[in-house]
């Protein structure tokens, strides 16, 4: 019901609308088409004027209004070259959207149609032309070479004391894989992937390098003011590893690793107090269309001090000793078995059991 | 109207059909559906191209409903669109995804592509540089009938039960190759590739006879540089058009084979749905390269025209000739050379080596100059002109506003390092919506109302035209102005709701604004339509050949031109397109010869 008495109102007013506007060119006609026609150009050449100047208020009052929803701190150290650079650009380009929308509608205003006035016949001006194209010209050539001076620092090498975290984007969730002590990431082959035998990432495990790896899913532990790495891979179609906070993006293509590396500046608990917000956690956002979850294919970031690291880091187990409790040294029913593969386990298995006495 | 009306020339539409040079008899099936006149195919791409229209633009007004409203029910989508897409009103992920899709297919290509330079160059090439036809006319009809079966296989995608595709407009694989990733991605994804296969067929007719009309079919007189500005820029376009869409076929092929065929162009080491796929070496990257190759391109198509459009209208309204005809010119070609080679600016971050990365930086920072000096040239031909704001004139005006707007935002998400933040976020929506989406549109309106009086011998309501434009101007800028701010946030596009997250859940109250403003804008559209189609029928006559008062050749045809566009010869050209306020004149038509003593710009 409420749905046909708002179509009915549109119908309504568009019938008035039409009406009228119908009218206007009947009166027109009966009172001098020229006539009218002046007049509506007056009236139209007013109203851009007005357009001018309350848009310019509007621009102003909607910054006002939203400038306090964007963005905050850069949580990252290299996201600060980011944030400068768009200072940069939105200096010189507010500047100029100013002058030329200023320039637009107010020539628009003042050159409007009236008797007194002939059109100047003004071609062509070679030195204005010339001017207009320099200028433009050397103003983003200074904005490429700040551009691509940040681009090179971010997109770089990471640092080799970095730390190395595998992230793997699934339709809708994202995994995560820390190397363990032997800060080696296993071999991964992808027909090895199998929920059923607790290997989602399908990890090699003939390779000794996997036995220590830790996986966790949806959440990832990193220690601040120290660089971390992500190597970024897809199970099934392409993610995007999307870090606001942290000014970093990155797909997640199916086949093809990719990398961001980034420092992050403030733990959860700080940025909590840097934005006000009791609940805020850094987010990743999957920024790549990927399906209808789309929307909703959310992981966290805890950034926290080395200390809080390794508390929780000993706390997990790894995805080996998942797949194979039998070979996990805290279960009961512990088997140290033979091959090379198990006795790596075992060295890795009694490590872990005497750091934890 | 009286002095727009002075010329005392009054020709009867009567007279035209039985004197035109060309003229023959004609059913009602040659002169209206399989029509070989240039005219007739202009006006059916763009009532072809205006039913997309309101099709791709309901879709938007469908998901703003769910993006204002998350979570709220409107029975009606549950009556219109069933259980399974809208169960108790309110939109499924699925129906949303698809939606996107489709509106943005639909409007890119269908609208602003097909519907837009299908219209403008075919109804103005051969009017305006003095010919009878295109080069082919045949092939002219080939064009819009695979344009209607292009239309047709898309629309039928719209009713199979898993639905059109839904993967994006830019169909990225393996998501739109694998038909367990997505509902998307079954059938209404293969009829996706037909349809775009056929529209890729009739653009390349479309554009290769543009094209060749445009170098061949000139009048006496009327050289390369004394063509009007609308002509040079869809010649242009057709170049690209050319050049572009037969490298996304290529990829589309490609990607019809590694859906159906088990070949691995694009696929590799997937797993989906637990179930694991035997392709390995494929890279899904490649097809990003294929897809923007046409894709950055494309947007140039959408464009170009409308800058000719823009400047034609500009420059016959401010009654001064357009400033800068040569730098124009070269601008459009600027900007046609540099669009092939700023594609992988799109892919920014997906994983390309940043150093390729940092040279598309540098060609896609260039290409705003050429963009630029157009801008300052549109504003120097307004600077002591002597302004008519005809509703044709407002929507130039509006359209170099937001052209001014939605450009500069294009050279934040240019620059690499700041489109590591922006990339796929609301900022990049607001950034093409204002530049290529909006300002296409205001582009081709100015065209519309500029050149009704030619397709139909009759005139548009004016009162219904200015709050046409009025609306519309202030709502895209509310629209997608604030836009910007959710992309600052970061907040991501193609998410259908933002209540879960702590970092974008801010903008409810503005979501809901832009879907309010979005549906009064769509709603002015439709008065536009209905506007369009009662004048057709019932507007105002033309009662004089020249109603404009512009120079260009189109107007010394018969009110209404039959088949052949010129009675008797057609007529030769002795000056360039703009000599408006000359030596004193108001304006001198093209076919004027040049006095003794008169300089000559062209």
């Amino acid at each position: 019901m409420q749905t046909f008495f708002i179509v009915a109102i549109l119908v309504l007013g568009f019938l008035i609308t039409f009406q009228i506007a119908k009218t206007s060119e009947y009166v027109s006609v009966l009172r001098g088409e020229e006539k009218s026609r002046r007049q509506s150009n007056n009236i139209n050449a007013f109203l851009l004027l007005a357009f001018l100047i309350i848009g310019l208020f509007g621009v102003y009052y909607c910054n006002e209004t939203l400038k306090d929803k964007i963005l905050y701190v850069s949580a990252s150290v290299e996201g600060e070259n980011i944030d400068t650079m768009m200072w940069i650009t939105t200096a010189l380009t507010g500047f100029v959207f100013i002058i030329t929308q200023i320039a637009l509608f107010w020539f628009a205003f003042k050159y409007r149609e009236s008797d007194k006035r002939t059109a100047y016949y003004f071609p062509h001006h070679s030195t204005l032309e010339v001017i207009w194209t320099v200028i433009p010209a050397v103003t983003l050539t200074v904005m490429i070479g700040f551009g691509l001076y940040y681009w090179f620092k971010i997109t770089g090498e990471a640092p080799k004391n970095a730390m190395v975290v595998e992230v793997t984007g699934s339709q809708f969730q994202w995994d995560f894989r820390y190397p363990g002590k032997d800060k080696i990431l296993g071999k991964k082959y992808y027909k090895n992937i199998n929920a059923a035998t607790n290997n989602p990432l399908g990890q090699v495990w003939d390779d000794p390098a996997n036995h220590d790896d830790i996986h966790t899913t949806g959440e990832v532990h990193i220690v601040v003011n120290k660089p971390v790495k992500f190597i970024i891979g897809a199970k099934d179609v392409i993610h995007d590893v999307g870090l606001v906070h942290f000014r970093q993006k990155m797909d997640a293509v199916p086949g093809t690793p990719t990398t961001m590396w980034f420092t992050p500046k403030y733990t959860t608990k700080q940025m909590k107090e840097i934005t006000g917000n009791p609940d805020f956690v850094y987010e990743i956002s999957c920024d790549q269309m990927c399906g209808k979850g789309h929307w909703s294919m959310r992981g966290v970031v805890i950034v926290e001090t080395q200390e809080e690291f390794d508390t929780w880091m000993f706390s997990q187990k790894p995805q080996y000793y998942v797949a194979f409790p039998d070979k996990d040294p805290s279960n009961p029913a512990f088997k140290p078995d033979s091959t090379s593969a198990g006795s790596a386990a075992v060295s890795v298995g009694n490590n872990q059991a005497k750091t934890r006495q | 109207m009286d002095a727009m009306h002075a010329n005392p020339e009054v020709v009867t539409t009567h007279d035209v059909q039985h004197d035109g040079h060309h003229e023959h008899h004609q059913s009602f099936i040659t002169k209206y559906i399989f029509s070989q006149d240039h005219k007739t195919i202009g006006k059916q791409f763009l009532i072809t191209g205006m039913i997309w229209a309101i099709i791709g633009g309901l879709f938007s007004v469908l998901f703003r409903l769910q993006l204002g409203f998350p979570g709220e029910s409107f029975p009606i989508l549950e009556t219109v669109f069933g259980k399974t897409w809208a169960p108790g009103g309110t939109i499924k992920p699925e129906f949303y995804y698809a939606l996107i899709t489709m509106h943005g297919t639909i409007l890119v290509f269908f609208v602003l592509t097909a519907g837009l330079s299908g219209t403008f160059a075919n109804l103005l090439i051969p009017l305006q540089i003095g010919a009878r036809d295109m080069a082919s006319p045949f092939l002219n009809m080939l064009s819009y009938w695979f344009f209607f079966l292009a239309s047709v296989v898309m629309m039928s995608s719209l009713f199979i039960q898993t639905g059109p595709a839904a993967g994006g407009w830019t169909v990225y694989p393996p998501l739109s190759a694998l038909h367990d990733a997505s509902i998307g991605s079954e059938l209404g994804m293969d009829l996706w590739i037909i349809s775009i296969a056929l529209f890729v067929i009739s653009t390349l007719m479309g554009g290769l006879n543009y094209i060749s009309t445009v170098l061949n079919l000139r009048t006496k007189g009327m050289s390369m540089t004394r063509l009007p500005l609308t002509i040079w820029a869809v010649f242009f376009t057709a170049m690209v058009g050319v050049l572009a869409f037969p490298v996304l076929l290529s990829g589309l092929i490609l990607l019809f084979f590694d859906r159906n065929l088990g070949t691995s162009f694009y696929l590799s080491d997937i797993v989906v749905n637990g179930q694991i796929m035997p392709n390995e070496g494929g890279n899904a990257i490649l097809f990003q390269h294929l897809f923007w190759f046409l894709g950055h391109p494309e947007v140039y198509i959408v464009i170009l025209p409308t800058m000719g459009i823009v400047s034609e209208v500009i420059s016959i309204n401010s009654r001064k000739p357009i400033f800068g005809y040569i730098a124009m010119i070269g601008s459009l070609f600027a900007i046609t050379t540099l669009s092939f080679l700023v594609w992988a600016h799109h892919m920014f971050v997906s994983g390309m080596n940043p150093l390729l990365g940092s040279f598309f930086v540098l060609l896609t920072l260039l290409i705003a100059v050429p963009s630029a000096i157009k801008t300052f040239n549109w504003l120097t031909t307004l600077w002591r002109g002597n302004i008519r704001f005809t509703p044709a004139m407002l929507f130039s005006i509006g359209f170099v506003s937001l052209f001014i707007s939605g450009g500069l935002t294009g050279i934040y998400l240019g620059n690499s390092t700041l489109d590591i933040q922006l990339h796929d976020t609301m900022f990049s929506i607001a950034h093409f919506h204002l530049v290529m989406g909006v300002a296409a549109f205001f582009g081709m309106f100015s065209g519309l109302y500029h050149w009704f009086p030619k397709m139909f011998g009759r005139y548009m309501n004016p009162t219904l035209g200015y709050i046409h434009f009025w609306v519309t101007l202030i709502g895209a800028y509310l629209i997608f102005w604030p836009m910007h701010y959710e992309g600052l946030a970061g907040m991501p596009r193609r998410y259908l709701d933002k209540s879960p997250w702590v970092s974008f859940n801010q903008f409810g109250d503005l979501d809901r604004m832009i879907s309010i403003v979005a549906i009064i804008v769509f709603a002015i559209q439709l008065m536009f339509v209905f506007n369009f189609f009662y004048s057709i029928f019932k507007g105002r006559k033309v009662t004089t050949l020249n109603p404009w008062k512009a120079n260009t050749l189109e107007w010394t045809t018969p009110i209404k031109p039959g088949h052949g566009n010129w009675p008797g010869e057609i007529p030769e050209v002795h000056r360039w397109a703009y000599d408006y306020s000359k030596d004193g004149r108001d304006f001198i038509p093209q076919t004027e010869p040049v006095g003794a003593n008169e300089k000559i710009e062209h």
